[in-house]
């Protein structure tokens, strides 16, 4: 079904409010990278000097950057993976209490509200080696927990602050998910004797699968651009180079090492390989979703 | 008639109002909590004293933030007058000729009386150029310093205070066989175990004297010294007799909690020590190692200055001048230093404190200026000045942390902390030439 407009103007005008915001807001600023990319310039913006593709040159000659990619990599696909995980089950129980359901909806929803340097800091404090509760805990099971020293530890807890906030977003999803399944099938299917696991694995999740597939790709670029608030509280990166994630290292060099060329260099970067991943998620994985 | 009177009367108000308006100065700075009241108390003092300017301090978060809020003030020429910039931006802002006001230039030019040899030279040669002229006004600065805990000390039937490294390896050992989990952790390894270290024996950091002859200068930091040390630390963290706690100054938690019994951290901790910790404490000097060197140098400061920038009226300049004379009186240096724990600034204020009785009803406060102040300050302990450091900092964390998880040698991790840091004074340097 097609819409029309009597004028020609109207619709323009309709989708003026949403253009102007992805205008300034991703446009400029994505045109501005690219453009600082080629150049190297001081902090304060007093002289600045064309160098062509110098600033990439650094980039792909420097080992690290390549491990942090992989870094990347490893922890995107732990934050998603986990935080999907748990959010479904979570949402498969939540949807079969009867009782207090809302109060346990709310309450699983709740850390969406919470600023990424807040649950990096609140994690940070549970894990802290001396004196946070969990470490002490972890410590009198015979884990020798010291994520300033130990490059996996460091890597776990950024992955769990990471994941925490972004459960109840899953959740909500998840949860919306279940409740469209309809009830005829999985009873019909209970009728001809299908245990709840065999329910849920051939009826419930295939019908999930448009949500997972969204969640997916919401994750990810989640843990690719919006972690570097918990990153920042917890680990700084380190130790070593184990938890410095690209966008985190945009971060870095930008804002604190004041290096723009450096950094805008790296966020054309990124914006390409996001730019790939989207496009190989829809072409090859999207083929295989449900819709109805 | 009655609107004439009414204009007249609006007019007169306002020519008035315009005449004493006080002439507004903004300082930004990188003060929270108690020194922060500090900061605006401060600043209130100097407005009620005259009435020709009003100085505005502002808060604008954490050193990094602070800095950087400034520079994209200045590129979007909204700059305040005043900015207080940490120690390891100090090379960025040098290099910004135009966008910076130089202090000694903007005294002479205000016409303020200003005598730079009434400075300590160890504070004030961070901050001077070449000439030996003051760019910036240190505001804030401090030196590390070994903080130790007395009553483990006693539990352990130790008399001594550990002047060595050699001392601290010893002590630990006592420790730990009464019975304490370890020796001691540290805030700030970079700039207590590297870049003091290298000051405290007199040893290059940097060429081309550390990096205040130039842009060209790179990292020495891989030298003899330097690697046995950081060889030593790393066998200490297996033996426990060091426990690393994260790169700023976390290792608090572990000599409050008395997991630790020494603490290398900077003198502006003891406020936060005095506060936390549940037991007796002193405060020693940095160790040094014996046979290394014969009379130990003075170490060198961290903290900030306070930077004026360019692009304001000569009348703010002159209220500039005129706070800057004022922070520098003795008084008010004595009040800030005594408060805070910072250096003093000017000799006037440390002896204003020493005669006030400051130091022997504070047991331990007097340990970091008497620290800074021995001998004259050298090439080597002048200070550093590279370019980029604040990452260069980030790369030492991280090639010492894989020396304490015992990943990498202390030599290796040192000659790659060298090449890329290196390349980073590379790229200021071609960024700034």
């Amino acid at each position: 079904m097609t819409v029309t407009f009597p004028q020609k103007g109207l619709p323009w005008l309709l989708l003026l409010p949403q253009l102007l915001v992805t205008a300034i807001f991703f446009l400029w600023p994505a045109e501005q990278a690219l453009e600082q990319a080629f150049y190297q310039e001081d902090a304060f913006g007093l002289s600045r000097e064309f160098v062509g593709l110098e600033n990439f040159v650094y980039l792909f000659t420097d080992p690290l950057y390549y491990q942090s990619m992989l870094t990347t990599l490893v922890f995107s696909f732990s934050v998603a993976i986990m935080g999907m995980s748990v959010a479904l089950f979570l949402a498969v129980m939540a949807d079969r209490v009867i009782r207090g359901k809302l109060t346990y909806q709310t309450l699983l929803i709740w850390p969406y509200a919470v600023a990424p340097a807040l649950a990096g800091v609140l994690w940070w404090i549970l894990f802290d080696p001396s004196m946070g509760p969990i470490a002490l805990w972890l410590g009198s099971a015979g884990v020798d927990w010291n994520h300033y020293l130990d490059g996996n530890q460091a890597m776990i807890l950024v992955v769990i602050a990471s994941t925490w906030k972004q459960i109840s977003y899953n959740f909500l999803f998840f949860l919306a998910g279940l409740q469209a399944v309809p009830r005829s099938l999985i009873e019909a299917a209970s009728i001809d004797g299908a245990s709840p696991v065999k329910r849920f694995w051939t009826i419930v999740f295939p019908l999930l699968s448009p949500t997972t597939f969204f969640l997916l790709v919401v994750n990810l670029v989640y843990a690719f651009f919006e972690t570097f608030g918990v990153i920042d509280a917890t680990t700084k990166g380190g130790p070593g180079q184990s938890t410095n994630t690209l966008v985190y290292k945009v971060f870095e060099d930008g804002f604190i090492g004041l290096d723009l060329g450096g950094s805008a260099a790296q966020s054309v970067v990124l914006m390409a390989i996001v730019g790939v991943l989207t496009v190989i998620q829809f072409r090859f994985i999207e083929r295989k979703v449900q819709y109805s | 008639m009655h609107n004439f009177k009414l204009a007249s009367v609006v007019i007169g108000l306002s020519i008035a109002s315009s005449g004493f308006a006080a002439t507004e100065v903004e300082w930004w700075h990188a003060m929270g909590g108690a020194n922060g009241e500090k900061v605006n108390e401060i600043a209130k003092a100097f407005n009620d004293s005259q009435d020709a300017y009003e100085v505005k301090p502002v808060y604008k978060g954490n050193y990094t933030e602070t800095m950087t809020s400034a520079i994209a003030a200045f590129r979007a020429k909204q700059q305040p007058a005043i900015v207080q910039v940490f120690e390891v931006g100090t090379a960025s802002m040098m290099a910004a000729k135009g966008a910076i006001y130089p202090v000694y230039k903007l005294m002479r030019e205000s016409g303020q009386p200003f005598d730079e040899s009434s400075y300590l030279s160890a504070v004030t040669g961070y901050y001077t150029n070449s000439d030996g002229k003051m760019l910036s006004m240190p505001f804030n600065s401090s030196t590390p310093v070994l903080y130790y805990n007395k009553d483990l000390f006693n539990k352990a039937g130790i008399k001594q205070v550990p002047k060595t490294w050699q001392d601290v390896e010893s002590v630990s050992k006592k420790l730990q066989a009464s019975g304490v989990k370890c020796g001691f952790t540290t805030a700030w390894q970079s700039w207590v175990h590297l870049e003091n270290l290298s000051a405290r024996h007199n040893v290059p950091f940097a060429t081309l004297e550390n990096g205040f002859g130039g842009l060209k200068t790179e990292l020495k930091l891989n030298g003899p010294l330097q690697v046995a040390h950081i060889k030593k630390m790393g066998e200490w963290q297996k033996s426990g007799i060091f426990s690393y706690s994260g790169r700023r100054n976390d290792g608090a938690a572990k000599f409050y909690s008395q997991e630790c019994a020494m603490y290398t951290e900077s003198s502006a901790g003891y406020a936060g020590i005095k506060r936390n910790a549940k037991f007796d404490f002193g405060v020693a000097e940095l160790p040094y190692w014996e046979g290394k060197v014969k009379q130990p140098s003075n170490t060198i400061i961290g903290g900030a200055s306070l930077w004026v920038l360019q692009g304001h009226s000569k009348e703010e300049y002159r209220g500039v001048a005129s706070f800057l004379s004022y922070l520098s009186r003795a008084s008010v240096q004595a009040d800030w230093h005594q408060f805070s724990g910072y250096l003093p600034i000017t000799k006037a204020a440390y002896s204003l404190t020493k005669g006030q009785g400051f130091y022997s009803a504070n047991s331990g406060t007097e340990t970091a200026v008497v620290q800074m102040t021995t001998g004259t300050p050298t090439a080597n302990t002048k200070g550093l000045r590279l370019g980029n450091f604040v990452q260069i900092r980030g790369v030492i964390d991280e090639e010492l942390e894989s020396v304490w998880s015992g990943k990498v040698d202390a030599q290796t991790a040192l000659d790659v902390t060298v090449k890329r840091g290196n390349a980073l004074l590379r790229k200021f340097e071609k960024a700034n030439d």
